[in-house]
């Protein structure tokens, strides 16, 4: 599939693969998905849903594990920081 | 509040990788109900994430395929929290699943182990198998310069994918020595269907340097990475790259067969020929019985999946294939052991809880994980320790306690879910 | 080679580790020795709601003696101990527990303890998850929270800092006649020894009635600001006070780290320290029911304890009927972070022959016997 999907990381447009997870959309924005408990900006390491660092708001819901959701189109991602 | 689903089927398979996908299907010819429970959105695990939907031929079709066309109903995005005798209870996005089951097969996978230095979670440093991961689920690294480290043979995996995606691999870093290294690829042409996965991944990296008793000892950046440092036979050197993908070979996921009672055998959920647990009914594959690869985890799998549901006749058939596949555990356990050195990569101030910021110096100050965790509160962030205890586990030799519900943060309201679940067990 | 100690503790949880410093700070050379580590009992399952109480005056008395002894200390504490005068807020449901809230106004104002009644509105805005309508309540400005393992830590450190000398993972096996012998055979010699192994306790004093009353508890993932108070029914009275039935009440508490502890459970003779999904789910759906939002948190853990239990739910705080010089500090029930401090007052003045703050009648372990009547 070579389709593209559309989403919004902090407002801004991001355009992924059709497939892509939403974690993906969010490093190809070039931000950081968190920030941690003494302010270091985390972004995803594990990409299974293990580490947490990937935590994002998704549509209004907040904490969401971003790596084990599928983007879809016009989805509103903010990451926390 | 939460709707709670009721599923039952006569085999439950949880983990919808190869040993799972592997299981259901050899559990399906028996005609009886299947269910293939996974919290990712699509089936595949991690070797064969992203590949359920895509329209490339790949090895994984052939599975896909058959499961696809298989009566196995397949439970996407919903995660085993929680285990009572005959019966699971999961969560997902909007429901909290209640699963009760004749049969179990736990197929739960294994994740990477992490080890802290200096940088570590400097943004894009990822796991090995977390950056290939991220590629499959559409990260786009074509022209990217990758640093590929740690050690084990998912590093090879890793390295040879990368570049396919069109990025530029500067270097492979395996901690282990040349020849233990030299070793283990001679020892898996060995095995059969190994060999020409082999020489297909010496072809593919030929061109991608690889250097033996090599480790990173550094990560630097602004707000990500920029610079590795590497310590290569002694000396130390840096690397400009984009993304640092580290991981120092796999752990199993025991989590949710310690919580089901099965015993563990030398840190490996324990099971005899037929795959089963110490547990009557419930069975397991894969990863968590011991760390060997692709071909392993798809024939224990089948072997699961038919003895769950009485086949043993065809179970037995596979013994020889498996025996053949099983020495890839040992091959790798001999190969691959991590070096004292990387005990001390860690600074007093780098982090090894990453959810609570906890440096490596505050747990220094206690002799158990336990003491750790309640004053230092490491582990106590929403990993439950799955990234630092493992860490912990190899830097001070402690030993990480026992596994209590839920098995992975749940709503509140999911928890309340639990009521009509049976007493413990044992 | 030091010098042998003169008084010496059996566990080093909140109890044990407030009576080190207190009877370090008048001089007094003090060993205490821990099965374990610090808080691997009780205190590390605890709470630490600091709370004034009063169902008796012996109750009150205490609690109210400890929670201005923790409040004096509080500028000393590091950022670990997490301590927090966030107060207490009572919530009532209806118009009997109205009547609570007004009874227990009047006698802590008779008593010096600050407090203001809440009607339905202001309860609301007080705690905005709340549902409504609820018939009121009554906020203790007075009353905090601390967080039990490094509160433990803290005192110890400053009786360490004093002289003091702790021995870990070392089973105490017997104590009395001014000795205690380690599971190993060490003896230690000692004028005074002091029981505050919590649940072991009645293994070395024989006699002593305290019984384990499980409790349970989750904890959130951190949510910031939304919760400023610790927040308790008023039905929780008729939980603790019940000695026999499984029970649940209402009781969160905000954390420093922004996350939410959900309590509260009590079980007699429950078996084990495994969770139990039943009694779980009560307490949750009890805690929905005054506070719903919290049915959309992430719970991260779970986890029991035990708080240990005396029949007429005060501590016992004194010698040992069977030995003078082996002074029991232990049966402190749900309130041993908050009166681990007065205890450590009460313990040191009984060893020092000095006069007590507060009467000490109430909380001696002879009570116990007599309660009994003995041949």
């Amino acid at each position: 599939m070579s389709e593209s999907i559309s989403v919004r990381v902090n407002g801004k447009i991001v355009s992924v693969r059709a497939g892509s997870t939403v974690a993906v959309a969010v490093l190809a924005s070039g931000a950081t998905c968190r920030v941690s408990v003494t302010g270091q900006h985390r972004s995803p390491l594990c990409g299974m849903g293990t580490c947490f660092e990937c935590r994002v708001a998704i549509n209004g819901e907040p904490q969401r594990r971003s790596c084990q959701v599928l983007c879809e189109a016009n989805m509103e991602i903010e990451t926390n920081g | 509040m939460d709707s709670v689903k009721h599923l039952r089927f006569d085999v439950a398979v949880v983990g919808a990788g190869p040993a799972g996908i592997a299981a259901a299907l050899a559990a399906a010819d028996s005609g009886r109900t299947i269910g293939l429970i996974d919290d990712n959105p699509t089936a595949g695990g991690q070797i064969w994430r992203g590949a359920y939907n895509s329209a490339r031929p790949s090895a994984s079709s052939i599975w896909f395929d058959r499961l696809n066309k298989s009566a196995v109903q397949i439970v996407r995005g919903a995660r085993v929290f929680h285990a009572a005798a005959g019966e699971l209870a999961a969560e997902s996005d909007d429901s909290v699943i209640q699963i009760s089951y004749g049969k179990l097969i736990l197929a739960t996978g294994a994740r990477e182990l992490f080890l802290p230095f200096p940088g570590w979670t400097l943004p894009n440093v990822m796991g090995a198998g977390g950056l290939q991961a991220f590629v499959k689920s559409g990260l786009e690294i074509s022209g990217k310069r990758i640093v590929v480290a740690g050690t084990g043979p998912l590093l090879l995996a890793v390295a040879a994918y990368a570049s396919k995606c069109g990025a530029k691999v500067i270097g492979i870093c395996e901690q282990t020595t040349r020849p233990k290294m030299a070793r283990f690829g001679l020892k898996m042409m060995l095995i059969p269907d190994k060999a020409a996965e082999a020489l297909r991944f010496a072809y593919n990296l030929r061109s991608i340097p690889h250097w033996t008793d090599c480790w990173p000892v550094a990560a630097f950046g602004n707000r990500r990475l920029e610079t590795v440092r590497i310590s290569r036979q002694g000396q130390t050197s840096e690397i400009a790259c984009d993304y640092l993908a580290c991981g120092f070979h796999l752990i199993p996921n025991l989590e949710l067969p310690r919580m089901c009672g099965c015993r563990l055998r030398e840190s490996f959920v324990a099971v005899d020929e037929y795959q089963q647990t110490s547990v009557s009914g419930i069975f397991c594959a894969g990863e968590p019985t011991g760390i060997g690869g692709l071909e392993l985890a798809l024939v224990e799998g089948e072997i699961a999946g038919y003895a769950a549901t009485n086949w043993e006749d065809r179970a037995k058939h596979l013994f020889a294939k498996r025996a053949r596949h099983q020495k890839v555990v040992r091959i790798l356990q001999d190969a691959f052991p991590l070096r004292p050195e990387l005990k001390n990569l860690a600074r007093p101030d780098t982090l090894v809880c990453r959810c609570e910021d906890v440096p490596h110096e505050r747990l220094c100050e206690h002799a158990s994980w336990r003491a750790a965790k309640l004053h230092a509160r490491c582990g106590m962030g929403p990993c439950q320790g799955r990234i630092c205890a493992p860490a912990a586990e190899f830097l001070f030799g402690w030993q990480i306690d026992s596994v209590r519900p839920p098995l992975f943060p749940v709503r509140c309201s999911s928890l309340v879910a639990l009521s009509s679940h049976s007493a413990p067990r044992n | 080679m030091n010098k042998p100690a003169e008084v010496v503790i059996v566990g080093a949880g909140i109890v044990g580790a407030a009576c080190a410093l207190e009877l370090s700070a008048e001089g007094l050379r003090v060993l205490v020795i821990d099965e374990s580590f610090t808080s691997a009992g009780s205190t590390g399952a605890a709470m630490g709601h600091i709370v004034v109480m009063g169902d008796s005056e012996a109750q009150f008395a205490i609690t109210r003696y400890s929670q201005i002894l923790w409040d004096d200390m509080r500028d000393q504490f590091p950022t670990s101990v997490e301590f927090d005068p966030c107060g207490t807020l009572w919530v009532a449901a209806d118009e009997e527990e109205m009547r609570e809230v007004r009874r227990k106004f009047d006698y802590y104002r008779e008593r010096g303890v600050s407090a203001e009644i809440l009607d339905s509105q202001q309860v609301r805005d007080a705690e905005p998850h709340l549902r409504a309508p609820l018939a009121g309540g009554l906020r203790v400005p007075g009353d905090s929270v601390v967080y039990p393992p490094c509160a433990a830590e803290f005192l110890l450190q400053k009786a360490r800092a004093l002289g003091a000398r702790v021995i870990q993972a070392q089973q105490v096996a017997a104590i009395g006649k001014g000795v205690a012998r380690l599971a190993d055979g060490t003896v230690f010699a000692a004028g005074f020894i002091v029981n505050a192994a919590g649940q072991s306790a009645p293994k070395l004093s024989p006699g002593i009635n305290i019984k384990p009353r499980k409790g349970h508890l989750v904890i959130t993932d951190r949510y910031p600001n939304f919760l400023q108070h610790q927040v308790v029914e008023l039905g929780y009275l008729k939980s603790a006070h019940s000695l026999t039935s499984d029970s649940v009440a209402f009781n969160v508490q905000p954390r420093k780290t922004g996350q939410i502890l959900i309590g509260s459970s009590r079980q007699y003779d429950a078996e084990n320290s495994a969770v139990d999904e039943s009694i779980l789910a009560r307490m949750l759906q009890r805690a929905f029911e005054y506070m719903p939002d919290l049915s959309f948190l992430s719970a991260i853990r779970v986890w029991t304890g035990f708080r240990p239990a005396t029949p007429d739910k005060l501590p016992l705080i004194g010698p040992s009927p069977q030995d003078p010089s082996v002074l029991v500090a232990a049966g402190h029930e749900g309130l041993g972070i908050t009166t681990s401090l007065a205890t450590a007052k009460l313990i040191c003045a009984q060893i020092l022959g000095q006069r007590p703050a507060i009467p000490i009648q109430p909380y001696l372990p002879s009570r116990q016997i007599a309660a009994e009547a003995h041949v």
